[in-house]
């Protein structure tokens, strides 16, 4: 190495200073290449897309924003925003009662998240659908008036995202120093101000990414309560579909508006990691 | 004299089949600086953790300002029962405390990590606040004009509103010193305070440290300092391998220092730079 190195030619050149060199940038031939093939290719679907007459985007626009439409979404909306709200509270729970000192906590949170990881939603939903079965009455209440179709969305879906969310904020907790937690200890902070304002805003910042992830997946997930006659964004394009049977245009109209919704959420995240990163940042 | 800040009367610690500590008995006097010195291993931040219950002591007691730390001596009823088999010192039984009277017990006791372990997602003048507020209950406005006097105190006034990793090692060190004050505490644990520190911000820290040991503060530091134990400590310990070796005022444990392993450890690290890494 050292002997190649001497043997090389010396960088000052004789004809100009080394400042008034120029470098040349090697020519990527071949990635060149690659690009226009890929843009071709892109271009002969996108094309395709618009001038095959099937997808039939006069009829997209026309069902885009009616109101049977709308109100689908709107359900898949709140039902989003209910299950992940109370979903990540149980998760919580669960995961604090995993991560406590009482073994029977311990092995009620890992029974509860080894359960409902280990089957279907689909198989739960329509367990939760059927409960009356088992159950014909709570409470003094007939089970099919206390379950209807949206109760039975909220509570099956929330079950079973409590178990993942169980293991995202666990897995948070876990990513603190315990450093963190024994200076809080010192410091004579109690138990539920210690995990509050010491270990749960810096477990945040590896809580948001997955929690972003199952937002999204909840989203999309919500459409499976289709299959129990719940009215949210899929189920009301196929009342529509079922009908006029323009299958294709439908789905388009239920795809764009998954697609705006998780564009939007995705930016949200963005600004959400940047709050939970305050005083991470390194001074670059 | 009166009765010493902190007692410790033959304290044992395992962990699993290792014996950390092997019969401690330490007093420390108020008013004093107590520097504990010794090879990685032999146990002395386990004391020091010990003091402050963050670690449980498997046997003795340890009694701070004349409070027992984590137990509470039994209750009079069984102690009647228990007198007229032989006088003087029972052994008796200790109960386990609660944790919010330990969390009370630790308000009184301010302890400095090795690596500072402030709050990274708050401000400097949050992390001097929190246990005020929190803790004690202050009203917020007190806590403030106060964290602001001792951020001062350790030179960091302008520093106030700077997130913790905007600020240097020695710096964050001084800032954490200033959160153990925020709580008046009565003894201060200094558990190898500059030893995560690059040695140009070794001197910063203990001139803060040395302010307070000058403002008649109580203290036991751990450390690798021998050169501030020399300049700054009213006694000096020595431990190895989970005992106390030898304990004495500074000129005669590091001057002369009448045992053998004391004398091998002052020669060692006198002599030789500190090797980099933290110990546990």
């Amino acid at each position: 190495m050292s002997l190649a190195l001497s043997e090389s030619p010396s960088v000052a050149p004789e004809d100009g200073t080394p400042e008034s060199l120029r470098i040349v940038p090697l020519r990527r031939t071949g990635q060149r290449a690659a690009a226009v093939v890929v843009l071709v290719l892109l271009g002969l679907v996108l094309t395709s897309v618009v001038r095959n007459e099937a997808f039939q985007w006069g009829v997209v626009a026309d069902y885009f924003a009616t109101t049977a439409v709308l109100r689908g979404l709107w359900l898949t909306l709140w039902l989003t925003a209910v299950v992940m709200a109370l979903g990540f509270a149980l998760g919580t729970l669960l995961a604090v009662m995993r991560l406590s000192a009482n073994p029977v906590l311990r092995a009620v949170s890992w029974g509860y998240v080894w359960l409902f990881r280990s089957t279907p939603i689909l198989v739960q939903l329509l367990f939760w659908f059927n409960i009356g079965a088992l159950y014909p009455q709570i409470l003094g209440v007939r089970t099919v008036d206390l379950m209807g179709p949206a109760t039975v969305a909220v509570v099956g879906l929330t079950l079973h995202e409590a178990a993942y969310a169980a293991e995202v904020v666990r897995g948070g907790i876990l990513s603190v120093e315990r450093g963190q937690i024994e200076a809080a200890q010192s410091l004579g902070l109690g138990p539920w101000r210690r995990l509050r304002r010491i270990v749960l805003p810096q477990a945040m910042r590896s809580i948001v990414p997955p929690a972003g992830n199952m937002l999204i997946g909840t989203l999309k997930g919500t459409s499976i309560v289709s299959i129990i006659a719940v009215n949210d964004l899929l189920y009301s394009v196929q009342l529509v579909y079922h009908r006029t049977y323009q299958v294709v245009p439908l789905l388009l109209v239920a795809t764009l508006w998954y697609v705006v919704v998780t564009s939007l959420l995705s930016i949200g995240q963005y600004y959400v990691e940047r709050y939970y990163a305050r005083g991470q940042a390194d001074a670059r | 004299m009166s009765t010493p800040m902190v007692e410790v009367r033959s304290v044992h610690k395992s962990f699993g089949s290792l014996d950390v500590l092997r019969g401690i008995d330490l007093d420390v006097r108020a008013g004093e600086v107590t520097v504990v010195l010794g090879p990685s291993g032999s146990g002395k931040s386990t004391l020091l953790r010990t003091i402050n219950h963050l670690e449980k002591v498997d046997s003795g007691s340890i009694t701070v300002d004349g409070t027992l730390i984590g137990y509470r001596r039994e209750s009079k009823a069984s102690a009647r029962r228990a007198s007229g088999k032989g006088g003087g010192r029972r052994p008796g039984r200790l109960y386990e405390l609660r944790e919010r009277e330990v969390l009370r017990q630790r308000t009184r006791i301010g302890f400095v990590f090795q690596n500072f372990n402030l709050f990274p997602h708050l401000t400097v003048l949050d992390n001097v606040v929190e246990a005020p507020v929190a803790a004690l209950k202050r009203p917020r406005k007190d806590a403030v004009a106060a964290a602001r006097k001792l951020l001062a105190r350790v030179g960091l006034a302008d520093k106030a509103d700077a997130y913790p990793r905007q600020l240097s090692g020695g710096q964050q060190q001084r800032v954490a010193i200033a959160r153990a004050l925020a709580l008046e505490p009565k003894l201060l644990l200094f558990d190898e305070p500059t030893s995560a520190l690059d040695p140009e911000l070794v001197g910063e820290v203990l001139d803060v440290i040395k302010d307070l040991a000058a403002s008649g503060t109580t203290m036991i530091v751990v450390t690798h300092e021998i050169g501030f134990a020399r300049e700054v400590a009213d006694a000096v310990v020595f431990m190895d391998g989970g005992v106390i070796v030898e304990q004495g005022p500074p000129a005669e444990v590091l001057d002369a220092p009448r045992h053998e392993r004391t004398r091998a450890f002052l020669s060692r690290g006198v002599g030789s730079p500190r090797l980099p890494g933290p110990e546990k």
